[in-house]
C-alpha cells in the first residue's frame, strides 16, 4: 500500500501531471492562457513520430518474433469487445439513450495515444523495459471500436452507416498512419537512425510531452466548464469506473501474452484510456444524433484526468503484482 | 461598373463533413468554392472553439460558393443531402459580380 502511494505521489509531483493541471486550473479559472489549434496539432505530430520512431527501434533492436502478431491481435480484440463492456455498463449505470451509449462505448474500446505516452514516461522515469511493439499495438487499437459502436447502433436501427469515405478515414487516420510510419521507419533505421535524428527525438520529448500536456488540461478544463448539465453523476460514475474495468481486462491479456511487467502496463493503460482523436471524428460522421459534449467530455474530462493521475499508478502497482516486477 | 446577379452560398459544418460537403458541391457542377476556418462560436449544442483542439471532431468549417442564380436549387439539393443530418447553418444572400462568364 505503502508502495502504491508512493508511485501515485511521485506520478501527481512530475511536470508531465502538474503541467496538465496547470492547464486544467487554468480553463477553470477562465484564464485566457490558449494554445493555437496549429501549436497543438504541431506537438501531436512531433509525439506521435517520435513514439512511433523509439518503438521501431527497440523492435529492430531485439529482433520481430511470434509475439509481435500476438500482441496485435489481443489489441484488436481488446478494442472490438470493451465497447460491449463499457455498453452494459453504460446501459446499466445511466440513462443515455442507444444511440450516445453506443457513441460513448466505442470511445472507451479506443485508446489514448497520450496517455500511452504519458505511461511510457512513467516506465521510463522508474527504468522498468517494454516491448518497443505496444506501439504497433496501440496503433491497431484505434479502429476496431469505431466498428463495434456502429455494430451497437445498426443491431437495433439498421441503417447503414458505413461508406468508403469513413472506412479510408478510419483506417488511414492521421494519427494511426503517422504511428505506424514512424514506427517502420524506427524498425528499417535501427540504432543508427535513432542516432542521427536522438537530439530532436529523445531529448525533448519530455519536454513536448509537458506543453502538449498543458494544452489537454485546458481543453480538458473548457470541457468541464461548458459541460454542465450534461455530465451528471451517473455519467461521471462510468468515467472513472470504466478505465479500470478496462484495465483489468489488459491485464488479463497481459498475462495471456506474457507481457514483462512494462508492457503489461501499457496494455492496461491502452484498455483503460478513451479515445479524443479517432473515434469523436468518425462518430461526427457517422452518428451526428449523439451528443459530442457527453462523449467528448467523458473521455476528455473525466477518463483522462483519471487515468493520468490516478489511473498510472494504480495500473503500475496491479501491473507489477501479476508480473511479479 | 458593370456588376452581375449572383447567388452566395455559405454553408458552417462540422469540420469532419468537410470533404463530403466538397464532394457534394463539385458533384452538383459547381467547381469553385472557398473554405474558410471557423475559430469558435456558439449553438444549440453549447459555446466551442477551435483553440488547442488536436480533433478535427470538434471544429467546424465555412465553405462559400458564388454561383449562377439557375445554379442554386441543384446546389442546394445536393449540399442537403450531406447536411441534413448535421449541425451547421447554410444561408443564401444575393450578391453581385463583375465577371459573370467565371462562374
Amino acid at each position: 500500500m505503502d508502495g502504491l502511494l508512493t508511485l501515485a505521489i511521485n506520478n501527481l509531483s512530475s511536470p508531465l501531471i502538474l503541467s496538465f493541471v496547470l492547464g486544467l486550473g487554468a480553463a477553470l479559472a477562465r484564464s485566457d492562457l490558449t494554445f493555437p489549434e496549429a501549436a497543438a496539432k504541431a506537438l501531436s505530430i512531433y509525439l506521435l513520430c517520435a513514439i512511433g520512431f523509439k518503438g521501431g527501434v527497440s523492435v529492430a533492436d531485439h529482433g520481430v518474433d511470434l509475439n509481435l502478431g500476438a500482441a496485435i491481435l489481443m489489441g484488436v480484440i481488446l478494442s472490438a469487445a470493451l465497447p460491449f463492456v463499457a455498453f452494459t455498463l453504460l446501459k446499466a449505470l445511466t440513462r443515455l439513450d442507444r444511440t450516445n451509449a453506443a457513441a460513448v462505448a466505442g470511445h472507451y474500446g479506443s485508446i489514448s495515444i497520450v496517455t500511452f505516452v504519458a505511461g511510457t514516461s512513467v516506465l521510463e522515469g522508474q527504468d522498468i523495459p517494454f516491448e518497443g511493439y505496444m506501439v504497433a499495438v496501440a496503433a491497431a487499437m484505434e479502429a476496431p471500436a469505431i466498428l463495434s459502436a456502429l455494430w451497437l447502433l445498426s443491431a437495433r436501427g439498421g441503417e447503414k452507416r458505413m461508406d468508403g469515405h469513413l472506412w479510408r478515414e478510419i483506417l488511414l487516420n492521421g494519427s494511426i498512419v503517422l504511428l505506424v510510419g514512424a514506427f517502420a521507419i524506427g524498425m528499417i533505421t535501427g540504432k543508427d537512425g535513432l542516432a542521427e535524428i536522438e537530439s530532436f527525438i529523445v531529448s525533448p520529448f519530455k519536454g513536448a510531452l509537458c506543453l502538449f500536456l498543458l494544452d489537454m488540461g485546458l481543453v480538458a478544463g473548457r470541457g468541464i466548464r461548458q459541460s454542465r448539465g450534461v455530465i451528471t453523476l451517473r455519467l461521471l460514475l462510468f468515467g472513472v469506473l470504466m478505465p479500470p474495468i478496462g484495465a483489468s481486462f489488459g491485464a488479463g491479456a497481459a498475462l495471456l501474452l506474457g507481457l514483462s511487467t512494462g508492457g503489461a502496463l501499457l496494455l492496461m493503460v491502452l484498455a483503460a484510456s478513451a479515445s479524443y482523436i479517432a473515434v469523436p471524428a468518425a462518430m461526427r460522421v457517422a452518428v451526428p444524433e449523439a451528443d459530442a459534449g457527453i462523449y467528448l467530455t467523458l473521455s476528455l474530462g473525466v477518463t483522462f484526468p483519471f487515468n493520468l493521475t490516478l489511473g498510472l499508478p494504480l495500473y503500475l502497482a496491479v501491473a507489477q503484482a501479476i508480473t511479479g516486477g | 461598373m458593370q456588376t452581375h446577379d449572383a447567388k452566395r452560398v455559405a454553408i458552417i459544418v462540422e469540420s469532419p463533413m468537410q470533404r463530403r460537403l466538397t464532394d457534394a458541391i463539385e458533384a452538383s457542377g459547381v467547381t469553385g468554392y472557398t473554405v474558410v476556418p471557423v475559430i469558435g462560436g456558439s449553438g444549440r449544442s453549447g459555446a466551442w472553439t477551435a483553440e488547442g483542439q488536436v480533433s478535427r471532431a470538434g471544429g467546424m468549417v465555412q465553405v462559400i460558393c458564388v454561383i449562377r442564380p439557375e445554379r442554386l436549387d441543384d446546389l442546394l439539393k445536393h449540399v442537403f443531402e450531406v447536411v441534413e443530418r448535421h449541425i451547421g447553418v447554410v444561408t443564401v444572400s444575393d450578391c453581385q459580380v463583375l465577371r459573370a462568364e467565371r462562374f
